[in-house]
């Protein structure tokens, strides 16, 4: 599933799990939610979280194998439908979250896993091995409009049409390109250091986490309309 | 304060402000407002206004000693309060000018001082020096949802999440990368020669200026919004 791990003021979640596909069904969203939530309580100023994962891929999307396990057409719909207000959970914590946050990609990501990845602050990405693949088109599956509304935030333009209505597997110096990853890097090894070592230089500069998080909901305006995420006054400081 | 010149159809604004950082208070950006209106009144077709000013600073945010000189913490909060609803009157001007508008950015725009260049329909910039620092992160503030609608109108994706949630001094060459400014020229005299070529170039085009106005006005269409600032109708010319 996944594990969440401290180390000084850095959150490091680890998406782990046997297939390597870190499919997303209930159980691992579960697990990431419950782990968000805990970087949460345990946040301090000069917090920052850090999104790893290890092998071919770094989350190829829902676990569609789940879905269609289910014992009818009903039910089949169901199940996907409960992956959607999963995926619209962990969105809305991770937009919450007190503290700056980097999506280190080590391998490839679909569908819900390029939501995933673009829910942090930060994406950096491996130069080979590794593809966002916005997949839905290809399968013949509308994306559902509060996910919109995250790539609207993030991209713009012909980068955005690029993203969604083409059916491109986007390589990384592509992604880097189109202004969706932040920088490539060469390796497992070296896209997961990079991370940590990003997170590290923002945590340092100890930002203080509700103001952090108000101001990137800021970023995600429509989104948070859509999700209900209302904006929170915050006291003045002594100016 | 600030000074206005007209040379021709350019309504060249100086500012002054408060002390060599041109500090805005009430009475800066009220002298500052009865400028543009001054212009507005005296505008023709092919009106045309460029922002200037001198030294170190373009402008370095609010009057801060004028806030705090006051007995109790609720007193500068009320002085800073009402420094905000200045500069929104004055953003209001800005974008209800009805002519093009160019800021000539020569030195460091800091804090509301961010606001004044990005005010103008095109921004040029020193490339040798000056950053524009939006530091309300860095000060623990939260940005007033009003001001984000205004930065999400000039900017999106990556550019926003830099100028806003990354406490950074940006230099005129990363911010012409992000397209927050125009062009970038070496020298004081430099950039505010380009300035004034700009604005004589965009007067050329002898725009009705009304037009102008509320053209741009849909560009801030969510900014206008939230402060009521309808858009009028004008009657069709000739077709």
């Amino acid at each position: 599933m996944c594990s969440l791990e401290k180390r000084g003021n850095l959150f490091i979640l680890i998406l782990t799990g046997q297939n390597g596909e870190h499919r997303l069904n209930p159980n691992l969203f579960s697990s990431i939610i419950s782990a968000i939530s805990r970087a949460k309580v345990e946040s301090t100023r000069g917090s920052a979280l850090v999104t790893v994962s290890h092998g071919k891929f770094f989350c190829n999307g829902f676990d569609l194998d789940w879905v269609n396990a289910a014992g009818s057409d009903e039910e089949t719909q169901q199940r996907f439908n409960l992956l959607l207000d999963n995926l619209k959970q962990l969105v809305l914590a991770f937009i919450s979250l007190p503290m700056p946050t980097i999506a280190a990609v080590n391998g490839h990501a679909a569908a819900g896993g390029v939501v995933l990845a673009l829910c942090h602050d930060y994406v950096l990405m491996r130069r080979h091995r590794s593809v966002l693949y916005m997949i839905d088109l290809d399968l013949g599956i509308k994306i559902p409009e509060p996910f919109m509304a995250l790539f609207r935030a993030k991209n713009s333009g012909s980068a955005r049409r690029d993203l969604l209505l083409r059916g491109l597997k986007i390589k990384g110096e592509e992604a880097l390109k189109m202004g969706i990853v932040e920088a490539v890097y060469d390796g497992e090894e070296e896209v997961t250091n990079a991370g940590i070592k990003m997170a590290d230089d923002l945590a340092k500069r100890n930002w203080h986490g509700e103001v952090y998080a108000e101001i990137r909901k800021g970023l995600y305006s429509e989104l948070c309309d859509i999700l209900g995420i209302a904006s929170i006054p915050i006291a003045t400081p002594r100016l | 304060m600030c000074s206005l010149e007209k040379r021709g159809n350019l309504f060249i604004l100086t500012l002054t402000g408060k002390n060599v950082e041109h500090r805005l208070n009430p009475e800066v950006l009220s002298s500052i407002i009865s400028a543009l209106s001054r212009a507005k009144a005296k505008s023709t077709r092919g009106s045309a206004l460029v922002t200037v000013s001198h030294g170190k600073f373009f402008c370095n945010g609010f009057d801060l000693d004028w806030v705090n000189a006051t007995g109790s913490k609720q007193e500068a909060q009320q002085r800073f309060d009402y420094s905000l609803d200045c500069l929104t009157q004055l953003v209001q001007a800005f974008i209800s000018l009805p002519m093009p508008t160019v800021a000539a950015v020569n030195g460091h725009a800091a804090a509301a001082g961010v606001v004044i260049p990005l005010c103008h329909d095109y921004v040029v910039m020193r490339r040798d020096r000056g950053v524009l620092y939006v530091n309300d992160l860095e000060m623990g503030l939260k940005i007033p949802e009003l001001y984000m609608a205004f930065f999400r109108a000039k900017t999106s994706g990556w550019a926003l999440r830099d100028l806003v949630l990354r406490g950074l001094k940006i230099k005129g060459e990363e911010l012409l990368k992000m397209g927050i400014v125009d062009a970038v020229y070496d020298g004081e005299e430099g950039v505010t020669n380009a300035g004034m070529k700009m604005a004589d170039d965009l007067a050329r085009r002898k725009w009705d200026g009304e037009v102008y106005a509320e053209i741009r006005k849909g560009l801030y269409s969510e900014f206008c919004g939230m402060l009521g600032i309808a858009s009028k109708a004008i009657g069709t010319p000739k077709l």
